[in-house]
Formats: structure tokens, sequence, C-alpha cells
């Protein structure tokens, strides 16, 4: 039985809910604003801002100055790459920790999130010169591979709590119907796991994309992803807003949208399936 | 129309053609200031000179040098070109990591460039990266506001009338500020005007045996000079405003005077720019009477990595770039104002330059800082706002950080030194100085 | 069930990624034990011999070290409490009945998506700027002093840009386990009497723990290397540098790999304590 609202109720909810969600869209909002205004309006007062001129300025002169797809093409290789890879790794393993779980498994998936834990300062110089010899600085593949390193026990946490979540009973079923191992995981299993591991993809590649310390120490001119296209509009000389605006915009943009798309699978992925 | 574009294309792509023996692809790390930005935007013109292509990775001036610092150390080869400054130069140029610039071709004219920045980026005699510009710094004042206070300002200022002028020119309830300088903690922001304010009140950082001196009494009376100072007559919240923030409250009318880096002159009297273009003064860094301005020295200079299999496009590249046929290529297109300054004397000899207000002032301030010599007592470093020694850089952002909080208000003159002085004889020690 | 059989194939497929992660995990934890043992700077010719354990106690005696500790310390438990508690509200008051709810979560998610980079600089740019920020403006506009966010108030300053990165996760998770809630169990609660706050403490709370110890778990993991926020914004000034900062300043500013070394070796002790600690009170939450 549902319960009975009052219009008056839900308005009030509406219109509390909205004011909330506006205050913590508005920074997003406001540098939407700003990217369309000259610099020198950029820095004036909020109503200033508003009512001056409209204009495409600071856009064309970021990509005037810098090759934005290039960036662009940088850090969608480099996210969705290092995504793939990773579970392409980390599927087996989880499946195996899911499915035929030993005494070591918790300690096993505890010890993969602490190498998060990481400082990735302190090895900058040892990887740096690791990247040199082996020929992978200012190379997408490079980054691919630190990148999918990095997340890969992310990606095998969420893969794990999506596949315990598989009922052991249908496996059984398909075994004593005389499906190997193969059969299993192709036919029963692969199915049931792909909304998780398209969540998994999901959350991953927001976080390679948004990753800053690697992608900018690891990389030069061919290799450079969006984060070093922002770091080249961080502090310039002279009034920067409605430029830094504009590239901070197309930086997120891409993101941000796919964001939106997937929502719901985020959730998911986010909480490694641990709230239903 | 179309039949001459496609012309234009083929003579392009045949021009291409035929240097493309030797044509190169060269990869230039620099720093996101104007005239950088400026040098980029014209590389067409390297390009159909030379037949070399031109890739940048421009950034923000902190990441740039973590980058072509972890990159120079462990000789990455990332870059054919790293724009640094004066105080890596000598550094790397030692450690062998640069190439030397002792073979520039005739009509470049080695000797054109001034010593004081010659010196400055090179290492026992021999060049090792060629200047595109070079800056002091100097006193901007609005002459607007000097008038109205009554006052003159002298060609040659003491910090006593500065600190006068300022408290003469402060009116804050129509928002303008006598003085604005940099606190922003940083070696090269706040940290950088500190020591070079230091240098004229007798302040060291290191005596001959590279002992910390913030213990010592000409440290105290700079921070007390400048914080007293700054409370009466310096803008709200300076201690975190660098020189762009210093740079925008002039711009916007909000300082009587700025003492900062020589090139901005060429900002604040930009009409696009700036509001209070036409009313701008400059005169010399202050002084304390015991023999030392508190002017800087630095220059933003392209270096060629050693190692890099690039080197002669590279030099190509650094001889154009630092040319005066690429002075004169600005000057035709943006005017005469806007050319990158203090690299060249020639340039201070060309009667079109010297016309602009700043040009004899720059020149003077430049002349005047002396980085072997920069202050009062003995010291065993090389470098007016900086010492020239690995170690410095590290410690002198942990010296400001603590400077900084003072600004703010965090912690007292006396506190913040005893901290400078363990942390900076710490680092020594870990250096293997002490 | 396992047979011989699978547990052999499971061993083969699990091997990639434990061999990956440890090469990843090994490879540069024994440089950084190498290295914080190594007088090594590269700017003075890099390797210049062993030094035992002078790296560990020069690191630790800096009077910049505990500072750090509390530093990270304190950014992450104040970040933790504000989104958990604000996530928790926000996420209670999505659940209710409205117009628009869509859009709504759209709005409220959007900051999890951009780069730590950008924030930091639009916050500390376009927001808390004293001259030409907007809540210097807005201050302004109600005739106060605009406030000195990134000096005079570094901390809560640094930790509110972090928590509006952060929240939009919190709540969402938190929203997600409020939506599975039983409603017919509320309405009951409901038609006994039951007062909002005691079916908030005694059923909706308790229901919400698990998703609580799931926030708590990742955002410690992501906030305690916390960087680029603080990097773009105060650089470390202000009492704001954190151990992760420290490490960052003696390697990459003070060019001392040794000394950064070191410091990693503590921040991994640090990392672990508070992983154990975390795993202590929530491991049992996670094993489903």
């Amino acid at each position: 039985m549902a319960r009975a609202i009052t219009t008056q109720r839900k308005t009030i909810n509406t219109l509390f809910a909205w004011a909330v969600g506006l205050i913590i869209f508005f920074p997003i909002l406001w540098i939407f604003v700003l990217s369309f205004k000259s610099e020198g309006d950029a820095i004036k007062a909020p109503f200033e801002v508003l009512t001056s001129a409209w204009t495409l300025d600071s856009y064309a002169t970021v990509q005037d100055r810098s090759d934005y797809f290039k960036h662009f093409w940088n850090s969608v290789t480099i996210a969705v790459g290092s995504t793939l890879l990773g579970i392409l790794v980390a599927v087996p393993a989880a499946w195996s920790m899911a499915f035929v779980p030993s005494k070591r498994t918790r300690g096993i998936l505890m010890w993969m999130l602490s190498t998060k834990m990481l400082p990735a300062v302190g090895v900058l110089y040892p990887i740096y010169i690791g990247f040199i010899k082996l020929g992978l600085l200012d190379t997408r593949i490079g980054l691919v591979i630190v990148l999918m390193l990095i997340n890969l026990p992310i990606i095998v946490w969420m893969l794990y709590t999506y596949f315990k979540e598989i009922p052991g009973e249908i496996l059984e079923a398909a075994r004593m119907d005389g499906a190997g191992l193969r059969e299993e995981v192709m036919y029963v299993l692969t199915p049931m796991a792909v909304p998780g591991i398209a969540s998994t993809l999901l959350l991953n590649v927001i976080l390679a994309w948004n990753e800053a310390f690697w992608t900018l120490n690891l990389t030069a001119a061919k290799a450079a992803p969006l984060t070093a296209f922002i770091a080249s509009y961080s502090s310039p000389e002279g009034l920067f807003y409605a430029k830094l605006s504009a590239a901070s915009v197309m930086a997120i943009a891409p993101i941000l949208i796919m964001g939106w798309f997937s929502q719901k699978q985020l959730v998911r992925g986010l909480t490694f399936g641990a709230v239903k | 129309m179309k039949l001459r574009s496609v012309l234009r294309t083929a003579t392009a792509v045949s021009l291409i053609a035929g240097s493309a023996a030797y044509a190169e692809n060269i990869v230039i790390a620099t720093v996101n200031n104007g005239d950088m930005i400026r040098m980029q935007g014209l590389t067409d013109d390297f390009t159909s000179k030379t037949g070399h292509t031109v890739e940048w990775v421009t950034l923000e001036e902190n990441v740039l040098r973590q980058r072509v610092t972890t990159d120079i150390t462990t000789k990455g080869g990332a870059f054919d070109i790293m724009t640094i400054g004066m105080y890596e130069t000598p550094i790397w140029g030692a450690n062998g990591w640069l190439v030397p610039l002792d073979d520039l071709s005739e009509e470049y004219n080695v000797d054109d460039i001034l010593p004081a920045m010659a010196g400055g980026l090179s290492h026992d005699g021999t060049l090792y990266a060629a200047p595109f510009y070079g800056e002091s710094s100097m006193i901007m004042y609005r002459t607007d506001l000097m008038e109205k206070a009554g006052l003159e300002m002298p060609e040659a200022p003491t910090w006593s009338f500065v600190r006068e002028a300022a408290a003469a020119m402060t009116d804050r309830d129509n928002d303008i500020n006598g003085i604005c300088l940099r606190g922003k903690a940083g070696w090269g922001e706040g940290g950088a005007f500190i020591t070079a304010m230091s240098n004229s009140f007798g302040a060291r950082w290191f005596d001959m045996d590279w002992n910390a001196q913030f213990d010592t009494q000409p440290w105290k009376d700079t921070l007390e000079f400048y914080v007293g100072m700054m409370n009466e007559s310096g803008p709200a919240g300076y201690a975190t405003n660098g020189f762009n923030e210093n740079l925008s409250l002039f711009q916007q009318g909000k300082c009587g005077m700025w003492i900062d880096a020589t090139v901005a002159a060429s900002f604040v009297t930009n009409p696009n720019d700036s509001t209070v273009a036409d009313s701008v003064g400059f005169a010399l860094a202050p002084d304390n009477g015991l023999g030392k301005r508190s002017n800087w020295l630095w220059a933003w200079a392209l270096a060629i990595p050693a190692g890099t299999q690039k080197e002669g496009a590279a030099k190509e590249f650094i001889e154009w770039a630092t040319s005066t046929d690429y002075i004169e290529l600005v000057a035709s297109k943006e005017g005469w104002a806007n050319v990158p300054p203090g690299a060249r004397t020639s340039l201070y000899e060309n009667p079109n330059y010297m016309e602009v207000p700043f040009a004899q002032m720059t020149l003077d301030s430049i002349l005047s800082a002396d980085p072997n010599n920069s202050t009062v007592e003995p010291s065993p470093y090389v470098g007016v706002q900086f010492a020239a020694i690995p170690e410095f850089a590290g410690i002198a952002t942990e010296v400001s950080q603590e400077f900084s909080a003072v600004y703010a208000g965090q912690q007292s003159i006396d506190e913040a030194l005893e901290k400078a002085q363990a942390l900076t004889n710490d680092a020594m020690e870990a250096a293997g100085y002490r | 069930m396992a047979t011989q059989h699978s547990q052999s194939a499971a061993r083969i497929m699990m091997a990639p990624a434990v061999i990956l992660l440890l090469g990843w995990m090994l490879v540069p934890l024994t440089m950084t034990l190498y290295f914080s043992f190594k007088k090594y700077l590269p700017l003075r010719g890099g390797d210049l011999g062993w030094v035992g354990f002078e790296n560990y106690t020069r690191f630790v005696s800096s009077s910049s070290f505990w500072p750090a500790v509390a530093t990270t310390l304190i950014i992450v438990g104040g970040v933790l409490v504000i989104t958990i508690f604000l996530g928790v509200l926000l996420a209670l008051l999505l659940d209710q009945p409205m117009w628009g709810q869509g859009v709504v979560r759209i709005l409220v998610i959007a900051p999890f998506f951009v780069m730590p980079t950008v924030s930091g600089l639009v916050w500390k740019n376009m927001f808390m700027d004293p001259t030409n920020g907007f809540l210097a403006y807005m201050w302004r506009a109600f005739g106060a002093e605009p406030v000195q966010w990134l000096s005079q108030a570094s901390m809560p300053s640094l930790i509110m840009i972090v928590s509006w990165q952060w929240l939009p996760f919190a709540t969402l998770i938190l929203l997600t386990a409020i939506q599975s809630l039983d409603s017919e169990q509320i309405e009951a609660a409901e038609m006994d009497g039951a007062s909002w706050f005691s079916r908030f403490r005694f059923i909706i709370l308790p229901h919400l723990s698990r998703a609580i110890t799931v926030v708590l778990l990742i955002q410690t993991i992501f906030l305690l290397s916390i960087f680029a926020e603080i990097f773009v914004t105060t650089a470390g000034s202000f009492g704001t540098k954190t151990l992760t900062y420290l490490i960052f300043q003696r390697v990459l500013e003070s060019q001392n790999v040794g000394l950064g070394s070191a410091g990693g070796v503590y921040a991994i002790i640090l990392a672990n304590i508070v992983a154990a600690f975390l795993i202590r009170i929530v491991g049992k939450n996670l094993d489903a």
C-alpha cells in the first residue's frame, strides 16, 4: 500500500532537493558560464558576469594553442585501453577467488587493495628509469600498462563481488550436465557477469581518465592526455579565468557526459556490489 | 581562390620536401608565460625557414620544473629543448647534462647577449643556455597616485621612502593599497622576492662555511620591515599573492606600487589589459644604504639536453628563437613593447625600442644586479635571489612556506626564522655541506 | 564442492593478476627500500653510497614530520565525517518523492567526474580567490570582509574541496542502500507511532551500516594518497602538508631520493596501520 503523499509535501521536497542539487553542481555550472566570457568579464562580480556578452573566444584560443583532439584521443586510448587490459587479467583471478575460494583468498584480496596505498612519488625515479630502458617513455602503451596495474586491485575487487553474487547452484547444474571449465566460463558465467563487468569498466575508465600523476610525469608530446592539457592553463601570466574554464570544460565534459548516461551501472560498480 | 590555395599548398609541400633530408621533428618543453605562448604561435616561421617541425609541451612553471628535472637527471631524452632558468643552467651544465652552446653561427652573434645574462647561463665560461628573455626587478608605480600623495619618486629610492610613500598612497576606502608585493610560498615566488630584499638589508643565506644565517639580525630586520609595511599598506591576503595575483591587482588599479619582474612592465602598460596603462612610472628597486639594491636577476633560457639525437635541429631552433630576427618578427607583428626583453645588448641600442617607456629602467635594473657579488657580507654562492646549488629550490620552498605562514598571521617572525634555520641546516647536512 | 581439477585451474587463472600485482608491489617496494638506505641525490651524480638508517632518522626528526602525519589523518578523518554525515542526509532527502528526481541525482553526482586537478584549480581561483573569487563577491555583497580561504582557513578549505569531490560518491552508495530498504517495515513502524528519529535510528541506520562501511573503506584508500588538490591550491603551505606531499617535496623539490624513499616506507607503514584498523572494524561487514 503506497503512502499517501500530499502535493504540498512533494513540492517542499522538490524545492529543497533542487536547491541542494544546484548548490553542489554550481561550481561546474559556473565554469561553464565563465568559459563563454571574455577574460575581462570573467573576473567581474557574478551579476555583471551574467549580463556581459557571451563569446566563444576562449574555446578558439585554447584550441588554437593546444591540440585538444590529440590530448582527448590519448585520454580515451589510455583510459579505455588500461581498463580493458585490466579486465582481461582480472576476470580469471576474480573468478577463481569467487568460486574456488581457499583460506588465503581474503588475505590476497586485502593485500591487493593495500597495494593501492603505496605513495606514487616515492617510486617515480625507478619507474621513470625503467620506462627509459624499455622504451616506454611518452608512449600510450606504457601508460596503459601503468594505469592497468594501478587500478587492477579495484577491478579484481569489483569483479570478485559480482561473481560472488552468482548462485553456485547454477554452476553445479552446469557441471552435472557435463560442462567443462571452459564451457562453464563461456556460456554460464560470462552472460551473468556482463552487467558487473560493464560497471567495472565504467568506474575504471573514470579513474584512469582523472589520474594526474603518472599521466603527467611519464609523457611529453606524443602520449600526453588531457591532464597535461590542463597543466598548460593552470596559472599563466595575466588573466586566465575564461581560458582555464574553457580548458576545464573541454577536459571534463566527455567523462561527465559518459558518467551521466551510465549512472545506474555506476552505482553497482562503485559499491563493489556490496549494496544491493 | 581555390586554385591559389592549391598552389600555395603545393609550394609549401615542395618546400618541405626540398629540405626533407634534414627535416626533423623536435620536442620543446616550455613554460606557459606570455612570451613563450607568442613564440609558440610563431613556430610556422621557423618551420618555413628550416623545414623542421616542432611539438610543444607547454606546462605551468612548477609542473615544468618537476618534469624537466626528472628527465634530465635520468637522461630520459623526452625533450630536445628545455626551457630552464638561471638557477638550473649552471648546475646542469656543471654536471655535463647540457650541450655547450659554443659553436653558434656567426650571424647569431653570441657576443650580443647581455653579459649579465650570458654570465648567469654559463659554467666555467661556457654558455649552456641561450636567454629567451631576461629580467630584473624594479618598482612600478602609479604616477597619478604618487602626485596625489604629494610625493615624487626618485630614480633610486630607499626602503624608508617606499614605506612612507606606500602609507601615503593607501586609501582603503577606495580599495587602493599603497604597495603590492609577493608573499606566496615557493622559492621562485615569494622566496625570490624576500631573498632579493634581504640582500639590501645585509642578510645572506649562508656564511662562507655554508651555515644558515636565519639567526642573524639582518633577516629579522628584513621580515619585520616587510611585514610591518605590508600590514600598513599591503592588500588583504598578500600571503597568497604571487606574480600573477599582483599583476591582476595592479592592472585593476588596486596598487600604488608594485616591485616585481621587469617583464611585467609591458603588461601593466598595455591598454588592452590594464586600466592604468597610461599612468605607470618606473624606478630602481629600493636599497637600504648598505650598497646592495633589492632587485634580482633572472633569465628564461633554452637549453639542449646532452644525448639528444636532434642536436642540430635543436640548435637551429635556439638560434631562431633567441635571435635579433625573432625580436624584429615580434616587433613587426605586436609592436616593440611586446618583444622579449633583457637578452640582447643590441635591443637596448635600437632607437625604436628605447622609445618604450620602461626600456631604460629595465636595462639599468639588469645592470645593477650582480649574481657573483649579491650580498653585503661575503657569501659562498652565486645568484641574487637564489643560491645556485642543487639543494636550494627544496630548502627555499620550505623556508618561504614558513614565511608565508608569518604573513598570514599564523606564527611569529621569530618562530619562522627558528624553523628556517633548523630546516636549512638539516638539509645542508643531509647534502653533505656541513 | 571444488574438485582437485578446478583447484589447480583456479590457481592458474589467478596467477596473472597475482603475479602482476606482486611485481607492481614488490619491484617498487624493493626499490624504495633499497634507495632508503642510500644517499641518492640525482643532482649530485646519483648514488653516493650506503648510509644505513640515516635517512630514516632524518625524515622523522624533521620538524615537518609529525605535523604531516597529523594533517594526513585530519584530512582523511574530516572528509570521511563530512561526506558520510552529509551523504546520509542527502540520501534521505533524495529518497523522498519529488519531481525530477533523476535530474537532481545527476546534479549531485557530477563533481565525482571532475579531475582532481581541475577541481583544485576551480575552487582556488574561481571561488576562493579573495579578490576575484565568487565567494569573495558573495561576502562583499553582504557587507562582509572576504575570507582568505586558502591561507587563513587552509585546512577547512581543503577538506571542503575534497569533500565536494567525494560527497557524490557517498550519497550515491547510501541512496542505493536506502532505496533497497523494505518500505513496509517503515510504514509499520510509522503506524506504531515511532517518531521520525527512532525510525531513523533503529531501522534506517542499521540497514545502512554495510554501505557506510564500503564508503569508509574505499574513500580511505583514495584519501590517504590525495596529492593534486594540495599541489594546485596551497602547495603544502599553511599547514596543509600531508605525508604524501612531504615525500613529494623531499623527492622532487629537494631532489633527495634516499630521504624521500625513507618517507615512502613510513607512508606504507601508516597506510598499513590505517588499513589494519579499518579491516578490523569493517572486515566482517564485507563478508556477505
